[in-house]
């Protein structure tokens, strides 16, 4: 949509708008609406969560956001670009450079140490081995992992392995950090060291976070606008008025 | 990505399960060793051929005969043009005029004749060549016991190896070692031998302006003087002296090195002995000015055999080259190399599927891990490298081993049949070769092979569905 950056001058701190965003996909006979019509915007820096029951389109949303799918129908625009516009090429540069990704299950890969893991999307950004080796045992001293870098993800625990892919998804500097459910298979301790994590990261570095969730207490405490989905269409847009949960965990921090 | 990153991340990815990587690769590795295996035989026989040719010393020769001569060496194409009865003689000014041609070294005839040649009173009926003192520098002289004619007109024999037996009464009995020329040189060299001989003499009275005759004043002046020549034979006795004993092989070619016993080039013009030819050509040229059956022409490159060859075609004569005898043997060898070739690449055909499947069941296995690569932002063209890498590496290393591989079974083969040779009492031969450019391209082959194999399971993995393959557990 070329025409988005001109029309509505006040949309100009949004870093992700989406408009009318469907995403369709057939399942036999039966047209699956997994996204239907969701306009929605993120401004630069916001912690924002998405809220809703498992199928109500909430992953979809985020897959679309992060380029990993192509919207059947309107568009996604991030930083002025429309992903839909984009080649399968740009898109994957995208990936590698704007986005950052967390999943419920972790996603590291098993044959790689932790260390490989970190460093594997500078592979892909061509980054040179010496400066790729620093910049990996850098962030995996933020995350509180260096001890355990020649690690493979097997022999660590659910609470490390997100950490360590906490670390990887931050290791190309993206602006935009997409977490889907990134406490699903933890345990609620491991999960508010993680969520912590990530709320620094939104603060000191003011990156834009949008995380998927099913629990709306955890949104609640650490986001800043929770967005609702139901049937893959939105249904509700509210910012978190609950500031006791940021209180809290300032305090946790000092 | 880059090519250092690639290579490690696919050498990695092949060692995770090491042992489906590695059948595959041994069956790389077995397709390569049946193709080098193949072909290095072919070539190991070719080389065999070859030099067996090569020791025949005549690879930088041409034989010349006359389209008179209806037992000719030439090819039937050949025969086409004029009539025998009326084409030039092979005479001294053809002669001279085939050794002005370019590239020719020289021209000098072949005299060959069987005569009988006592030794120790005892006579031996055998073949008498001629041979220059060029021929000294020949590979068909390595390997010489005693030296070379210390003149052209020395009164001394070269022997073959297999009459200087005869004359010491040594015949080769199968199963036996091959006897050393040095030992036969011992008791000959010095040694004197008669030689019997019919020689052929002008009748000068009925010779008018027999002065002419060296005026090298081609044909025309011999067919001129053809009624008023004629010439006696005359029985003769000439004592030669043993100098060396060569070590040639009799049956390999016709031509000079065919004889057994050899003489000095200008000593044996001289004896004007009765050759084959002269009783074909006795109505027209029995003068001083000799006829002759043939003329060797040593060219001064190998490869320049067939410019000189179509030269000498061009005045009318037949020719005869090394060329002409391998020609149907490198035909042969050609065909017998690509059918060998093709069973070998048979076998690489077949493993080639095996990386196609190897790849195609690493994709179903780490889908995931695909989904993965591409979620942090890995493009299709990094996906599709890394999938072509894993085929490369694999083939790259099947094709090194398998090149070792070939290189022991053809060793291993060598071997045995040698074992069997020398049981059936026959001398060993090296029949296998490699050479190095075979090891090069079977490595080359058997890596562009495995990238083609590559190319679908690559490109599958390529156009993987990131959320899917992510959703896959």
């Amino acid at each position: 949509m070329s025409g988005s950056q001109g029309t509505p001058p006040t949309h100009c701190a949004c870093t992700i708008r989406t408009e009318d965003l469907c995403r369709h996909y057939r399942l036999g006979d039966t047209l699956i609406r997994a996204v239907d019509g969701v306009s929605l915007e993120v401004r630069s820096g916001e912690f924002v969560a998405l809220l809703g029951s498992s199928g109500s389109g909430k992953s979809s949303v985020l897959n679309l956001i992060a380029g990993l799918d192509r919207p059947t129908s309107g568009s996604v625009i991030v930083q002025g670009r429309n992903l839909a516009r984009l080649s399968r090429e740009e898109l994957s540069k995208y990936r590698l450079h704007t986005v950052g990704m967390v999943f419920q299950s972790f996603n590291l890969i098993s044959s790689m140490t932790l260390e490989e893991n970190v460093e594997l999307p500078m592979r892909f950004a061509e980054v040179e081995r010496g400066k790729r080796q620093n910049l990996a045992h850098d962030a995996l001293e933020r995350v509180g992992l260096v001890a355990r870098m020649k690690h493979r993800p097997s022999e660590l625990s659910g609470g490390e392995q997100q950490r360590a892919a906490l670390a990887r998804a931050l290791i190309n500097r993206p602006q935009l950090l997409l977490a889907d459910e990134p406490t699903g298979n933890l345990d609620s301790r491991t999960g508010t060291e993680i969520m912590n994590l990530v709320r620094h990261l939104n603060r000191q570095l003011e990156m834009t976070v949008v995380m998927v969730t099913h629990e709306r207490a955890l949104a609640e405490r650490y986001a800043q606008r929770l967005i609702f989905l139901a049937d893959g269409k939105l249904i509700g847009d509210q910012a978190n008025r609950s500031a006791a949960g940021e209180i809290k965990s300032q305090g946790e921090r000092s | 990505m880059k090519l250092p990153d690639l290579t490690e991340l696919a050498l990695r990815n092949l060692r995770e399960s090491v042992l489906r990587n590695s059948l595959t690769t041994v069956g790389i590795a077995v397709g390569v060793a049946s193709l080098v295996a193949m072909l290095s035989l072919g070539i190991g026989l070719q080389q065999l051929a070859s030099r067996r040719l090569v020791k025949s010393g005549l690879f930088d020769t041409v034989l010349v005969t006359s389209r008179r001569d209806l037992r000719n060496f030439g090819r039937e194409e050949q025969r086409a043009g004029p009539a025998p009865g009326e084409s030039r003689i092979l005479d001294e000014p053809a002669r001279r005029e085939i050794e002005h041609l370019p590239n020719v070294l020289e021209a000098y005839p072949d005299i060959r004749f069987i005569t009988e040649l006592r030794y120790e009173e005892k006579p031996h009926l055998t073949m008498v060549g001629a041979l220059p003192s060029s021929a000294r520098s020949t590979d068909a002289f390595d390997g010489m016991q005693g030296s070379f004619f210390s003149s052209e007109t020395a009164a001394e024999v070269v022997l073959q190896k297999s009459f200087a037996e005869e004359l010491l009464g040594k015949t080769p009995q199968p199963g036996t070692d091959e006897t050393k020329v040095a030992e036969l040189a011992a008791p000959l060299l010095g040694k004197e031998l008669t030689m019997r001989y019919a020689q052929r003499a002008v009748a000068q009275l009925q010779r008018p302006g027999g002065a002419n005759a060296h005026a090298g004043d081609s044909a025309g002046k011999a067919q001129g003087s053809t009624s008023e020549t004629a010439y006696s034979v005359i029985s003769r006795e000439q004592k030669l002296r043993i100098v060396g004993i060569a070590d040639l092989d009799p049956e390999s070619m016709r031509g000079p090195t065919r004889a057994r016993v050899f003489l000095p080039l200008r000593l044996a013009e001289s004896l004007h002995v009765m050759q084959p030819t002269d009783l074909r050509e006795i109505s027209r040229a029995a003068g001083a000015e000799p006829v002759y059956s043939s003329i060797s022409v040593r060219v001064g490159n190998p490869t320049q055999v067939q410019l000189v060859e179509n030269a000498v075609q061009k005045m009318g004569f037949n020719t005869f080259s090394i060329l002409d005898a391998t020609r149907s043997l490198r035909q042969f060898f050609a065909v017998l190399d690509l059918f060998l070739g093709i069973f070998g690449s048979l076998a690489l055909a077949v493993a080639s599927i095996g990386i196609v499947n190897t790849l195609v069941m690493a994709i179903l296995e780490r889908r995931r891990e695909i989904g993965i690569m591409k979620a942090i932002g890995a493009s299709d063209g990094d996906v599709r490298t890394l999938f072509f890498a894993e085929a490369g590496a694999m083939g790259a290393l099947g094709g090194i081993l398998g090149v070792a591989l070939g290189w022991t079974i053809g060793q291993a083969i060598n071997f045995g049949t040698n074992i069997y040779l020398k049981r059936q009492a026959l001398p060993p031969e090296h029949f296998w070769s490699v050479p190095w450019w075979l090891v090069a391209g079977a490595i080359v082959f058997a890596f562009i092979v495995s990238l083609v194999s590559g190319l679908y399971p690559a490109g599958r993995a390529a156009r993987l569905d990131p959320v899917q393959a992510l959703r896959y557990e």
